[in-house]
């Protein structure tokens, strides 16, 4: 349950790195293009140095922010760019009344068949050692890449060849 | 009760634990397991496979097992970005990356069909695990260390579950990615297990030939939990790994 929530963090926290990066891009950097560069995953977790940097949290944006037709002060609807996330891209659309958000939807997250997975692998210690104790249970079967060798498959095919 | 039968160039067997006389419902098994060969063998000349090869086939009469197999090999095919492939680098059908999985599913499926509730099916590597052994027990399955062929790299604990491995130390290189046509080579060697072998074989298989990084993405889109072992001897985990590992805590 750590890791799912810990999951959930990392999400939830990339979402604001996105949204900062928007509103950075929007209000802080007119006319700064966003970097995208790189394709190292979003690292920022403060959206305010999100907002202060808009290039260091939006690398690896697949596409640019794109911003909806709308009048001054009124409501207006952004759709932020697609940021890659060591679990996927995550892009969300923001609603804003004047500079207020007034709503937030997510267009994309990682693993959007909506699989509960758990996706965050252990520390390697611990799956080392449980892997290391699980060598000594008893077996009832093995799996393993028991394909055979060319030689038998070749053998094989002489066989059928014959038989033909 | 345990029944061995080479099919498909491997060894294959069925061990059943439920009690009685299972012989007929073990030897309809074997023969879903062969019948699958005759339908998919790039080494038989009067395959499915091979006649579809040729050209001799019109659509409408392939046998709707071969086009059942052929659209799930595309779906992964698609899903994996092109590194599951259907073809061979000659450029022929070749569905080695999915039959066997496959048609052990078949087979178990047709066990479960008989009334048949704990047995343990090993195609080759890719084994089922129905039930238990005996009761209140699970099946362990061992992995085969890709170093030692009689030491095992890690052993899982299963019920009604499935596992396959791929590796390259049986056939050498034989995997190739899709996406490039080279031989995969990151990995030494990857088990997947999931509740059916049709997608824990063609995971394997994918798995391996991306490298390092389709462990996370098989994670993230499949029910299933994973181990692979790098060419350096590193492990790496997948899924609820932990879960399945024979481990008493």
């Amino acid at each position: 349950m750590k890791r799912r929530r810990w999951r959930g963090t990392t999400l939830f926290l990339s979402l604001l790195a996105v949204l900062g990066a928007t509103l950075g891009v929007k209000f802080y950097s007119a006319g700064q293009q966003p970097a995208s560069t790189t394709s190292q995953p979003t690292t920022t977790t403060d959206p305010r140095t999100a907002a202060a940097a808009p290039s260091a949290s939006t690398t690896g944006a697949s596409a640019p922010a794109t911003t909806a037709p709308a009048a001054a002060g009124a409501t207006k609807t952004i759709t932020g760019a697609a940021i890659s996330t060591r679990y996927g891209d995550v892009q969300v659309q923001v609603s804003f009344s004047g500079t207020t958000i007034t709503k937030v939807t997510v267009l994309q997250v990682p693993d959007q068949n909506g699989r509960d997975s758990q996706i965050a692998g252990y520390s390697v210690p611990i799956l080392n050692k449980e892997v290391l104790q699980s060598q000594s249970a008893k077996v009832d079967s093995v799996s393993g890449a028991t394909y055979t060798s060319d030689g038998y498959l070749r053998s094989v095919q002489s066989a059928i060849d014959k038989l033909g | 009760m345990r029944h061995v039968e080479t099919v498909m160039g491997v060894p294959m067997s069925i061990d059943i634990r439920d009690v009685g006389d299972h012989h007929a419902a073990a030897d309809d098994a074997f023969h879903e397991l062969r019948s699958a060969d005759e339908l998919f063998s790039p080494y038989r000349p009067e395959s499915e496979l091979s006649r579809v090869n040729r050209g001799e086939l019109a659509p409408e009469a392939i046998d709707v097992r071969f086009s059942d197999v052929l659209a799930l090999a595309e779906r992964f095919s698609v899903v994996s970005g092109g590194t599951f492939t259907l073809r061979d680098t000659d450029g022929r059908l070749d569905l080695n990356g999915i039959v066997k999985g496959w048609a052990a599913q078949r087979a178990a499926d047709l066990l479960r069909s008989r009334g048949l509730r704990d047995f343990c099916l090993n195609a080759g590597g890719d084994v089922i695990a129905a039930g238990g052994p005996a009761p209140g027990r699970r099946w362990h399955i061992g992995v085969r260390s890709p170093e030692f062929a009689d030491r095992m790299l890690a052993v899982f604990s299963l019920a009604d579950e499935t596992i396959a491995t791929s590796g390259c130390y049986e056939r050498g290189s034989h995997i190739v990615d899709g996406r490039t046509g080279l031989p995969a080579g990151e990995l030494a060697s990857v088990s997947v297990i999931s509740a059916d072998l049709t997608t824990a074989d063609v995971l394997a298989t994918t798995v391996y030939a991306m490298g390092a990084d389709g462990v996370r993405w098989a994670a993230e889109r499949y029910e299933c939990a994973i181990l692979a072992v790098t060419d350096s001897g590193e492990l790496i985990d997948g899924g609820d790994l932990r879960r399945a590992l024979a481990v008493e805590r």
